[in-house]
């Protein structure tokens, strides 16, 4: 999944996004490595897949959205602890992140984003002649 | 706000070693005064990893839920014991990343451990467990004698 750049409207944390309806935001908790070719953000999101995922960079702001894939149950609940949230969190990114090639991919609630520097920002030798 | 630019390190300051005075009366003297991202890795009081747990029951089964993302299913370990429904494991940090610098490490790394008491016997040979989207689904059908039986009201 690639990130998609230029969302017309942004939710707010608590908000509407389509006017109708408020949903609660939890943030999830990450992990941000950075290696020589890049970063990877990891986000830990249960009960989201790749559906439920709305990667999005406006500028240098990459916002992360993951909705639960709600499985309906039978029976009562007898004891609940999880919550019905689903999970939102905005970073910034620094501007020598090649925006065009971030790539996404989920794993049993969690998501790994390799977010590539830019080839010029990138350490590399210079051959004196 | 949170940024993916270049973050300094916070010097570890070195605790002083009183030799055995390392006791639970400094354990909580020390909780008031490190900062925060020590708390979780130094005091044992603190770290520990809780996932969430939902229980549901309808007529045949006792379905539990545990949230569990990231894991590899044979780090799981699912076992009953008297009544009681054991979930534990080990996340164990995965060194994929050659020679990566560590910016924010917000999740948590280690065993975990939940027991919970079910609200109604079950038959431990026909348990399933299931674990998608980093949700682990464990169906335990109830025993015969647990199930409700419906009752024949005679009229004479």
């Amino acid at each position: 999944m690639n990130a998609v750049a230029k969302k017309e409207t942004r939710a707010d944390l608590r908000g509407t996004d389509d006017g109708k309806t408020s949903r609660n935001f939890v943030s999830p908790e990450v992990n941000i490595f950075e290696t020589k070719d890049g970063y990877v953000l990891e986000a830990e999101m249960p009960g989201v897949n790749k559906d439920g995922l709305d990667i999005t960079l406006e500028g240098n702001e990459l916002t992360i959205e993951g909705r639960r894939a709600h499985e309906p149950v039978s029976g009562n609940a007898v004891y609940r602890e999880s919550r019905d949230w689903d999970y939102r969190r905005v970073f910034e990114l620094d501007p020598s992140v090649d925006a065009a090639n971030i790539q996404a991919k989920v794993e049993q609630g969690v998501l790994t984003l390799h977010l590539p520097k830019s080839e010029k920002v990138k350490p590399r030798k210079v051959t004196v002649s | 706000m949170n940024g993916l630019t270049r973050w300094q390190r916070p010097d570890v300051s070195v605790w002083p070693t009183f030799g055995r005075l390392f006791g639970l009366r400094d354990e909580i003297d020390r909780l008031f005064e490190s900062p925060l991202f020590d708390l979780s890795r130094s005091s044992p009081l603190l770290s520990g990893w809780n996932p969430a747990l939902d229980v549901y029951e309808d007529k045949d089964n006792v379905i539990v839920k545990a949230e569990l993302p990231g894991m590899k299913k044979e780090d799981i370990d699912v076992s009953l014991h008297d009544g009681a429904l054991s979930i534990s494991g080990e996340r164990k940090r995965e060194e994929k990343y050659e020679g990566a610098e560590t910016y924010r490490e917000e999740r948590f790394i280690g065993r975990f451990q939940r027991t919970i008491t079910l609200p109604s016997p079950v038959d431990a040979g026909k348990v399933k467990a299931q674990y998608k989207d980093g949700i682990l689904t464990i169906t335990l059908p109830k025993t015969e004698e647990a199930k409700p039986k419906h009752i024949e009201v005679a009229v004479n």
